[in-house]
């Protein structure tokens, strides 16, 4: 089987489309979206309306930190990272967003958990960002879940972390567009980058295909029209911020 | 895994004999078995089967190299490695398939050699072309991405053209895939006598590791010896981090200049003062005429206690840092070919040509340039004496170097090279493909001259055919600078 691994939309339809387009042509079986649908972009309606057709189709679809914001918007913080939340709310109709409320923290598919943070007390969003925070998460995912793959979101990078004839996990930034072998017998915990909101300098939205009988995962970078993202973002009101950043990847 | 009968069966391979039963695998040569409508699918080459032996009495990294090369093998391609057929799920029933290479290892070629050399002194130039071959075939891997950081002969097969093919790449390193070897406590993983100093402090993934282990075997050729024993512990082996091998002309006094030079060069501690890549390292040792000589090709006393004291404090700080991509790492010191017209041209158009080449050497420091002319087999004679080869060749060699005069080669090495061939284009594509060349500088309607009807097809096809960048030089000098420019 075939999966497609998208995390961290943030309402960037242009970017959402064009990875499905990618994924579709690569042949993929399965669609899993680890979190993070909405928040940042300026089409929550159309990229969740997507995400709710998929989920009629069998994806695996797990709940983000901001998905839970835009559910119930916080009121007392009103950091910039956050104040997207509430506009995102009132975009939001009844149906979409007793979807976003309902998604599960985790997904399980045999030895493969799906989560959008760390498996590590997954409502607490720990970021997997280092070999430290990626043994507690396989650790956690094994203890807990009995899964010795996690893949995993909320970090915006793609990274492997793995065990090799050490102790402790390894980390291993991956090559886009090179199938990295990921067998099933070891242990690994993989980040798949983010597809509306890249931030590492460079545009091309991330996601990644996991092909489980081959044991690999294939790291992807998509160019998409980051000008219509942006254009959305603005015209939504929202902080230029995050209209501009989505050029420069960061 | 036990061994193998005859006529057993394994994932549709019927096993045909036992080629090698050690102590990490079993070896046998496999066919195709029978399907069940009786025929048989022919294979395009002799297949060999390679099982893991393991048993409980096995160590934990015998396995993990057998999974390191399955990940490997099949990610590699060119003549210069075993062709990949098949795998065996590794946690079911791991084994791996590949081209069954008939061709003898470096370890029988250097017996052979070392009896010839009993009897009629050293085959240096037979050592340079085997050196050069080995050298060809890592470059291959380096290029990619793949460290090979287990090379020794056992691990060498020479095919009876001469072409060298690797084997085993349990312990290699692929940049693009996550490294199963690689640990937090930074360990030496290689095999004692051929590893490299970084090896030793866990750096696992810098090509010149690769030519360290061509110099110990070169050095083992030229000497009978092995440069730094077999050491069993690791503070033996931490003594290549700051010693110098005994000079291969203490050893065997036939060993050569230019050949000490090589090897030396190849073995020294510091990476960035080895070859900067397998490339550079083979158009030294097909050129020994032209290897740049310095002190260290001749001395024959080794280096002395104070030097090495000195170092020996230095290299207790050495360790592990992270290696660039191999591909990336050899891209950076390119080797440039520059076509130069044989016959007379114009000022300008040498002028315009040595620009090109300056302005592509300055930006590209430790990048190495080989000066081409192609001749016509017409020019040279066996008969005549002012037309003998050599005598023909040392006047084009001259004009070659008369022309590189101009440039800034301080921090870089050249080479000249006459060829004789009558399609100019073809010769100089083959030269460099042959040569791992980067980049072909050359003039962009000027080229042969006296061919004026044909002049523009020899730069188009070399850029049509070549396997690298082609840049056709146009003549940019004003000529009222003409007359100025020949008094420089």
């Amino acid at each position: 089987m075939k999966i497609a691994l998208l995390s961290d939309v943030h309402a960037n339809l242009q970017a959402l489309q064009a990875c499905m387009a990618h994924a579709k042509a690569q042949g993929i079986d399965r669609w899993a979206l680890l979190g993070d649908l909405v928040g940042y972009g300026g089409n929550p309606q159309e990229v969740v309306d997507i995400a709710m057709r998929l989920a009629e189709e069998g994806a695996w679809i797990v709940q983000g930190n901001h998905d839970a914001m835009a559910v119930q918007p916080p009121i007392d913080d009103q950091s910039l990272g956050n104040s997207t939340a509430q506009w995102t709310h009132e975009q939001l109709g009844a149906s979409q967003r007793g979807f976003l409320k309902a998604l599960p923290l985790t997904a399980l598919s045999g030895p493969l958990l799906l989560v959008h943070a760390s498996a590590h007390a997954p409502e607490r969003w720990h970021y997997v960002d280092s070999e430290r925070a990626a043994d507690l998460c396989a650790d956690h995912a094994l203890q807990t879940y009995d899964a010795r793959h996690v893949v995993v979101g909320h970090v915006h990078q793609q990274t492997v972390y793995y065990r090799g004839t050490g102790h402790s996990m390894m980390r291993f930034e991956p090559t886009a567009g090179v199938p990295v072998p990921m067998p099933s017998h070891r242990r690994w915990v993989a980040t798949v980058g983010s597809v509306g909101q890249p931030r590492d300098h460079k545009p091309h939205a991330m996601y990644a295909i996991y092909d489980e009988a081959a044991g690999r995962m294939t790291f992807q970078r998509v160019s998409y029209d980051h000008q219509a993202a942006a254009a959305a973002i603005l015209e939504a009101g929202l902080p230029e911020f995050f209209a501009e950043r989505l050029a420069m990847g960061r | 895994m036990k061994l193998l009968n005859p006529g057993d069966v394994i994932d549709g391979f019927e096993i045909e004999a036992c080629l090698h039963a050690g102590g990490m695998a079993h070896i046998y040569t496999v066919q195709y078995a029978l399907s069940e409508d009786g025929t048989r699918r022919q294979s395009e080459f002799p297949m060999a089967m390679k099982i893991p032996r393991m048993t409980a009495g096995d160590g934990a990294e015998n396995i993990v190299s057998f999974e390191v090369e399955q990940q490997i093998l099949p990610a590699i391609t060119g003549s210069h490695v075993p062709r990949f057929v098949a795998a065996g799920d590794l946690s079911r029933l791991p084994y791996l398939v590949m081209e069954y290479v008939k061709a003898s290892t470096l370890e029988t070629w250097a017996e052979n050699f070392h009896k010839e050399t009993f009897q009629t002194g050293l085959q240096d130039r037979a050592l340079a072309r085997l050196g050069a071959e080995l050298a060809h075939a890592v470059h291959s891997l380096h290029k990619q991405n793949v460290c090979h950081l287990d090379l020794k002969p056992a691990n060498v097969l020479i095919r009876p053209s001469g072409k060298v093919v690797l084997l085993d790449f349990g312990l290699s390193c692929h940049a693009h895939y996550p490294d199963l070897l690689a640990e937090e406590m930074r360990k030496a993983v290689g095999s004692p006598a051929w590893i490299a100093p970084e090896q030793v402090v866990g750096v696992r993934g810098d090509p010149r590791s690769d030519i360290f282990a061509i110099g110990v075997m070169l050095y083992e050729l030229a000497t009978g010896e092995l440069p730094f024993g077999e050491p069993v512990t690791t503070g033996g082996m931490r003594q290549r981090l700051w010693m110098d091998p005994v000079p291969p002309r203490k050893r065997n006094p036939n060993v050569p200049e230019w050949l000490q030079e090589v090897i030396l060069k190849c073995l020294h501690p510091e990476a960035v003062k080895r070859y900067p890549s397998a490339a550079h390292l083979a158009m030294d040792l097909s050129n020994p005429d032209q290897i740049r000589m310095t002190e260290r090709g001749k001395q024959v006393v080794g280096t002395g206690f104070n030097e090495h004291f000195k170092r020996w404090i230095k290299a207790a700080g050495m360790h592990y840092q992270p290696s660039p991509l191999p591909s990336r790492l050899i891209k950076e010191v390119p080797i440039l070919m520059v076509a130069l017209p044989h016959a007379d041209v114009s000022d300008a158009t040498w002028y315009s040509l040595r620009e090109a080449v300056d302005r592509s050497l300055g930006i590209r420091p430790g990048a190495r340039l080989a000066c081409v002319t192609v001749i016509s087999p017409n020019d040279t004679s066996s008969t005549e004496s002012h037309k003998s080869e050599s005598s023909v060749h040392r006047v084009h060699l001259a004009r070659m170097q008369q022309w590189s005069q101009g440039l800034d080669l301080q921090d870089h090495q050249v080479s000249f090279h006459v060829l004789e061939a009558s399609d100019v284009a073809h010769a100089l594509v083959t030269y460099a493909e042959g040569n791992e060349v980067s980049m072909i500088i050359m003039g962009a309607a000027t080229h042969g001259l006296q061919m004026q009807r044909f002049v523009s097809t020899v730069p188009i096809k070399v850029a049509m055919d070549a396997p690298c960048t082609v840049i056709l030089v146009k003549q940019d000098v004003p000529f009222e600078f003409l007359g100025t420019l020949n008094d420089e």
